[in-house]
């Protein structure tokens, strides 16, 4: 019943897109009020009825509803409740469900609390949302319905795939969905502006916390699937250059930029056209992501050909919005001009470079994820194209992004003498410098990744401080002004300063653990102790245990160096239902260094297979990500955004006081 | 996402480089690590044959580590897996003519990017500030001139 329910809702939602796709803009054109105030109501009876239809799902997991098709392909009457309600959106159809309710939610919310944009822009936003809504419900209901039956029902599901069982990996995907969805805010909010031909500080004052939120949220997603990545599959990658990986990581890099350019528009009323056309782009490759995941294009040309109904309509609703976006771009791009004039040192032309060196970054990646199906497409050939080729093709771009950041951040609107600006960073500069050369000193025979890295990351996280010693007149005024100062700053300032160093820890983690990881593979008998990088590890027992749903081998390795004794418990388990055997690798987790030990394969003379890393700074890679994540929730949270926005009136140079 | 766990799937069972396969001489071994991280598991989704649990990868590491016993260099053992299994096995391209777009992209980009760029903070350092009405606003004033 409460399936058709769901069935039912998702219908209706559908209708009720249509209408606020097509009513509001009709009345923003012909300047009709009450059909512009029908977006709102709208908006808002989506997402009820998305909730309701995403409820009636999730009960259908809870319950373990086998007559529901998709509960009983991907769950099991055995498994976690947990897993079963996460189990929801482990699957195609539950989570394009996901998707759409995450949409909803978004255009409920401009609904909701978008009451002081101008009626008109309110209007349009929320009609293109509603044609996006349309295209994805639309997909939902006749390529990937979740609400079929099967009938008779069998007595128990199939499983979910051992791998989701996992807290890191369950809560990946909604993370990962509220920051693809969240840029169709941007996306939204450019087509609105190409539409009315105006951007100013006011729109772009509106645009900045949507895109921000959905960066947070994408910065999180991405992290947890990397941590999660990590711990769970057993050799301690984080990263992979993997095409799913990397169509997460082009909407991020693109948002990215679209954040820094979206400061130029608003405080200084440039670069108009230019962040247009980002948030066009940062929504483009959050569809194309979903396009690469969902249509099955990535394991062949073939497997896409062979199925190719979900494909073929992703694709189609690709080139409709980046098609019809770019058109739209292209014919009224001119009208958005820019009115300011700064010079060519300033913080404007420090935020193009970072536009520039994002962006193509991005196309990087891009380029480099489509190459093996263009050569397939157009040649018949099959190429790869993976992690040896991104390492050497994507990181010069970061190396000149990281050593020109702490520079553009310190720079000052307008114009500015560089000996006087940079004056503050002499200090982080011969800091970090002499950081790393210490370093390379320190090391013996390693390679030059280390202090390289760390030079880089001390620059930026000296630089960053420096920055705020500046802005708090450190050392120039009594402490104690300095500290009111600080104390004072924008919330934005500290984000920005904290998303800086963010990225400087991630940085130095990067780097740290590849330079110095050591890894030691071989046979280990019972009792017999062997040395790796300083530890001593012993395996002292291997023995059967049985878990809720699987059963498992778990060995018991003991690690001792100097005064500090540790016990490691890996494992090996076999789900029952599926038979799939999982490792699961034993780590203690440290600010200085990771112990981590896998348990392998008996082998022929008695003893266990056993690996073992040491992974020094490991996990400053994710501290950093969080910093990043956290900068950007103090930016969110900033006083301007929570102020009313100003009117639109009321804009251009007296914006500062928002009240 | 879940298509990641697809083919992780291949990867997660145990781990991929066994004690037993492993040369005895450090330095060749090392080699042969090194070597495999460039190779592909052909049945995996872009993984590399020193990362992968499959069959094949085993098959392919222990021929790495054969050839190298016997006295290969390093790119004749690549040269031995790629005329075997086809450019697919390599991660990272040949920079050869059909590849050229893709090693040259990014470089290309920057520096029409980086003209770009210049252009347009050249143009603004330049520019008058705008300062008059808005056509809009023009529009008003004709209109408040002529009542």
């Amino acid at each position: 019943m409460y399936a058709e329910l769901g069935q039912y809702a998702i219908i209706l939602a559908l209708i009720i897109a249509v209408i606020q796709a097509v009513i509001p803009m009709i009345g923003a054109q012909k300047g009709w009020n009450n059909w512009m105030a029908l977006a709102v109501p709208t908006a808002q009876i989506q997402l009820i009825l998305l909730i309701l239809a995403f409820s009636a799902l999730t009960y259908a997991f809870v319950v373990s509803d086998f007559s529901v098709r998709l509960v009983a392909a991907n769950s099991h009457s055995d498994k976690p409740t947990l897993y079963k309600i996460t189990g929801v959106w482990g699957n195609h159809e539950g989570s394009m469900l996901l998707w759409n309710l995450i949409l909803a939610l978004f255009g409920a919310a401009v609904a909701t609390f978008g009451n002081n944009l101008p009626p008109a822009l309110r209007a349009r936003v929320l009609s293109v949302q509603a044609m996006i809504g349309v295209a994805f419900l639309a997909f939902l209901i006749f390529t990937s319905n979740p609400f079929l039956r099967l009938d008779p029902a069998p007595l128990n599901g199939q499983g979910l795939n051992p791998l989701l069982q996992d807290p890191g990996l369950a809560f990946h995907p909604p993370f990962l969905y509220v920051g693809y969805v969240g840029l169709s805010m941007a996306f939204s909010f450019a087509i609105a502006a190409l539409i009315e031909g105006k951007v100013d500080a006011a729109w772009a004052r509106w645009v900045r916390p949507w895109t921000l939120a959905a960066w947070i949220s994408l910065t999180l997603g991405i992290s947890l699937g990397s941590w999660w990545a990590y711990y769970e599959l057993g050799w301690g990658g984080w990263w992979f250059w993997d095409p799913v990986e990397n169509s997460s990581f082009m909407p991020w890099l693109t948002a990215t930029a679209l954040l820094h350019s979206a400061i130029v528009v608003e405080k200084r009323d440039t670069l108009k056209a230019w962040t247009v056309l980002l948030a066009i782009l940062a929504f483009s490759f959050s569809l194309i992501g979903t396009f690469i995941v969902r249509s099955g294009v990535l394991t062949s040309v073939h497997a896409f050909a062979n199925d190719p109904e979900r494909g073929m309509f992703i694709l189609f609703i690709l080139a409709a919005a980046i098609g019809g976006a770019l058109t739209l771009y292209s014919l009224r791009a001119d009208k958005l001009k820019s009115a300011s004039v700064f010079s060519t040192i300033s913080r404007e032309s420090g935020l193009v470079l970072n536009n520039l060196l994002l962006s193509v970054a991005a196309a990087v990646v891009f380029v480099g994820t489509v190459w093996p199906l263009v050569i397939e497409f157009s040649t018949g050939e099959k190429v790869s194209v993976g992690a040896p080729f991104f390492d050497l093709a994507f990181t010069p771009f970061m190396v000149v992004l990281a050593m020109a950041l702490p520079i553009g951040a310190i720079l000052p609107w307008k114009r500015a003498k560089i000996g006087r600006a940079i004056k503050p960073l002499w200090g982080a500069l011969a800091l970090s410098v002499a950081l790393g050369a210490l370093v390379w000193s320190l090391q013996t025979g390693g390679r030059m990744m280390g202090p390289i890295g760390i030079t880089l990351s001390s620059w930026i996280i000296l630089g960053a401080l420096a920055d705020l010693g500046t802005r708090a007149r450190f050392r120039q005024i009594p402490l104690s002004g300095s500290l009111r100062r600080l104390r004072n700053l924008p919330r934005s300032d500290w984000g920005k300063v904290l998303a800086h160093c963010g990225l400087g820890l991630t940085i130095f983690g990067i780097s740290a653990v590849t330079a110095w990881e050591v890894e030691d593979i071989r046979t280990a008998q019972f009792g017999e102790s062997y040395n790796v990088s300083g530890y001593t590890f012993t395996l002292n027992t291997v023995e059967q245990i049985e878990g809720p749903n699987y059963s498992s081998l778990r060995g018991e390795v003991s690690a001792t160096k100097g005064a500090e004794s540790l016990l490691l418990y890996p494992e090996k388990r076999i789900f029952n239902v599926q038979q799939v055997p999982t490792t699961e690798a034993a780590i203690d987790m440290g600010l200085t260094r990771d112990v981590y030990v896998v348990l392998g394969d008996l082998q022929d003379n008695g003893g266990f297979a056993v690996r073992v890393y040491i992974k020094p700074f490991s996990n400053w890679i994710w501290i950093g990500t969080l910093v990043m994540a956290f900068g950007g929730l103090m930016s969110l949270f900033d006083r301007r955004y929570r102020v009313a926005a100003p009117s639109r009136k009321a804009v251009p140079i007296a914006a500062a006081p928002a009240e | 996402m879940r298509y990641i766990l697809v083919f992780l799937a291949f990867a997660s069972a145990a781990f991929a480089v066994e004690p037993s396969e492993m040369l005895d001489d450090p330095v060749l071994e090392a080699r042969a690590r090194e070597l495999s991280k460039g190779l592909r598991c052909l049945v995996c989704l872009n993984e590399n044959i020193d990362d992968s649990n499959a069959g094949l990868a085993a098959d392919l590491r222990i021929l790495v580590r054969e050839r190298l016993t016997e006295g290969d260099t390093d790119v004749e053992v690549v040269q031995y897996v790629v005329d075997r299994y086809g450019e697919f096995v390599l991660l990272k391209p040949t920079f050869s003519a059909g590849n050229y777009i893709l090693w040259f992209s990014g470089p290309l980009l920057l520096i029409f990017g980086g003209i770009g760029a210049m252009v347009f903070i050249r143009r603004r350092s330049k520019a008058e500030p705008v300062l008059g009405l808005s056509d809009e606003e023009q529009e008003k004033v004709a209109k408040l001139l002529q009542d």
